[in-house]
């Protein structure tokens, strides 16, 4: 298979873009897709976006066009507090500075994570084991409450009042290590 | 140093032993991305707080265990030479991004180096972890226990939105990179790669051809790697990249039973020239070798030659790249001087297995 870009060198990075829901298959050879800002770290098997970013902000400030004019985005005063990394400088970079930019960005983020990440822009996986106390909880009675609403509607009464039981007594915990907390 | 122990030193402890359905895929990687809750992320961070991250690595896990792995050692690029710097890298026990931070970078290795935690590289952590073989959920589970052991004593960086926080948007949630390398000759020399890949794609994974600077898949060897990090479990990643590597296995198996059925006496000669040249050549390029040693490994894995080790296609990608070239000569060489000690190195490891 052969590069996309240059019609040369053979492709070697193969992937799929998903753009508003649409799956592109992208193959570039590594100078091409280095240069197109896809890298690939092969040893970290990283993938990092560069000029992707700045593709999908010219997207975001001219949802109509695809052309490249780049106009007036409302974004660019915003600034990191704790880091002080700007929204430009994070969209030039296509990195954050630190945690809290997760924040400060908030709003402007889910279009660039629905991209990279096939539509999602919500954590599903792994809670940490020490600080993620509170959550495991919470987690846990999100499952229960599912679980309670299914018995009552298979009028299941008596297995629905053992299930309201577990989760008064998490939202009891809960509210203790809330308590602790303050 | 003689040839045997540069190569025990060369390949990595847990290389040498056998996993699940080895004969293709050569080795299963998890890889994590961890941040300080309360410290910049690296690109941003000034030295002196990247400092105290290296600090306090050095006091709470240096020479410390966990599990199997035992002692490990904390390696600072700063002490590093770039020929041993290159060496790591060419061992995947460093990234060559951590290799360029001079000032601050590190890794915390395991004597077995199975696992490697490289620290402030572009997040302040990454543990990578290594099994031989198809082993993704072993390794993920390993993985998840060596990053509880961490978060004893490290504040994440976690939110329950956006999960593990990383500093580029691709690796944030899961923050989990889960990789296999696969050694793909008949799939190649069958021509289904080119219909193979794009239905990879399809289903949100990477391909992509290793070793070499770029251009082609070098040894027929791939690395197949999840590309999405947010919204979907650990276990969820795993186990679908799990079913296309299998069903990869399975492809890839049917095709070299194919080409013994329909060409054996011609995959016979291909195999046997490409270990002829390995074993008689003066003068080699890495491209050259890495297509004989492809050869050679499926000629072993086929049965058709006998009394080679199989680690031998892992073994001489590794030791055959420029740096440790360069190590076991101990000087720095020219691109044509390489090519004649990759020949001189590739026969002296062949005649080590006859003896
Ligand atoms: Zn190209
Ligand atoms: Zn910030």
């Amino acid at each position: 298979m052969e590069c996309q870009e240059c019609h040369q060198r053979p492709a070697t990075v193969h992937f799929t873009q998903v753009i508003n829901g649409n799956k592109t298959e992208v193959h570039l050879c590594e100078p091409c897709a280095q240069e197109k800002g896809y890298m690939m770290d092969q040893y970290g098997g990283d993938f990092s976006i560069g000029n992707l970013l700045s593709g999908l902000f010219n997207f975001e400030s001219s949802p109509l066009t695809s052309g490249h004019s780049t106009t007036f985005t409302p974004n660019s005063g915003l600034k990191c507090e704790k880091c002080g990394m700007t929204y430009d400088e994070f969209k030039r970079t296509g990195k954050f500075g630190c945690a809290h930019c997760y924040q400060t960005f908030d709003a402007q983020i889910d279009p660039i994570l629905r991209r990279v990440h096939s539509g999602n822009t919500r954590h599903n996986g792994k809670i940490p084991e020490r600080m993620g106390g509170n959550l495991h909880i919470q987690r846990e009675l999100e499952r229960y409450r599912g679980e309670l609403q299914d018995l009552i509607q298979r009028e299941e009464f008596e297995k629905a009042a053992k299930i309201r039981d577990k989760i008064r007594s998490l939202e009891n915990e809960l509210n203790r290590k809330k308590d602790g907390e303050e | 140093m003689s040839l045997q122990q540069f190569i025990n030193e060369a390949v990595s402890p847990w290389m040498k032993e056998d996993g699940p359905d080895s004969d293709i895929v050569l080795s299963s990687r998890i890889r994590l991305a961890r941040n300080f809750a309360h410290v910049p992320f690296p690109i941003i961070a000034s030295e002196d707080q990247l400092g105290k991250i290296l600090e306090f690595f050095s006091q709470e896990f240096e020479h410390q265990a966990f599990g199997d792995y035992q002692r490990f050692e904390l390696v600072q690029i700063s002490d590093l030479k770039p020929i041993e710097k290159r060496v790591l890298v060419e061992k995947h026990l460093i990234s060559p991004n951590l290799a360029e931070n001079t000032d601050t970078g590190a890794a915390l290795i395991s004597q077995n180096e199975q696992v490697s935690v490289m620290i402030n590289e572009e997040d302040h952590i990454r543990i990578q972890l290594y099994y031989p073989g198809l082993q993704l959920e072993r390794a993920l589970d390993k993985a998840s226990e060596f990053d509880n052991w961490l978060e004893e004593k490290i504040d994440y960086a976690f939110d329950e939105k956006r999960g593990y926080l990383t500093s580029c948007p691709t690796n944030v949630g899961t923050g989990m990179r889960a990789s296999v390398m696969m050694h793909l000759p008949a799939l190649v020399l069958t021509q289904q790669m080119n219909q193979v890949i794009p239905a990879i794609n399809q289903l949100g994974l990477v391909v992509r051809g290793i070793y070499g600077e770029g251009s082609e898949a070098l040894g027929n060897i791939f690395q197949i790697s999840n590309q999405i990090t947010l919204g979907k479990s650990e276990q969820d990643i795993v186990e679908d990249l799990k079913s296309v590597v299998q069903q990869l296995i399975e492809r890839e198996r049917n095709a070299r039973q194919m080409i013994m059925n329909q060409s054996g006496i011609k995959l016979e000669d291909k195999i046997f020239r490409s270990y002829g040249v390995l074993a008689h050549s003066r003068v080699i390029e890495s491209k050259e070798a890495s297509r004989c040693l492809s050869d050679v490994r499926l000629g072993i894995d086929l049965g058709l030659i006998q009394n080679v080790s199989k680690t031998i296609l892992n073994e001489l990608m590794v030791l055959t790249q420029p740096g440790f070239l360069q190590q076991y000569a101990k000087k720095a060489l020219s691109p044509e001087e390489r090519d004649v000690r990759r020949a001189e190195l590739i026969r002296e490891r062949l005649k080590l297995e006859k003896e």
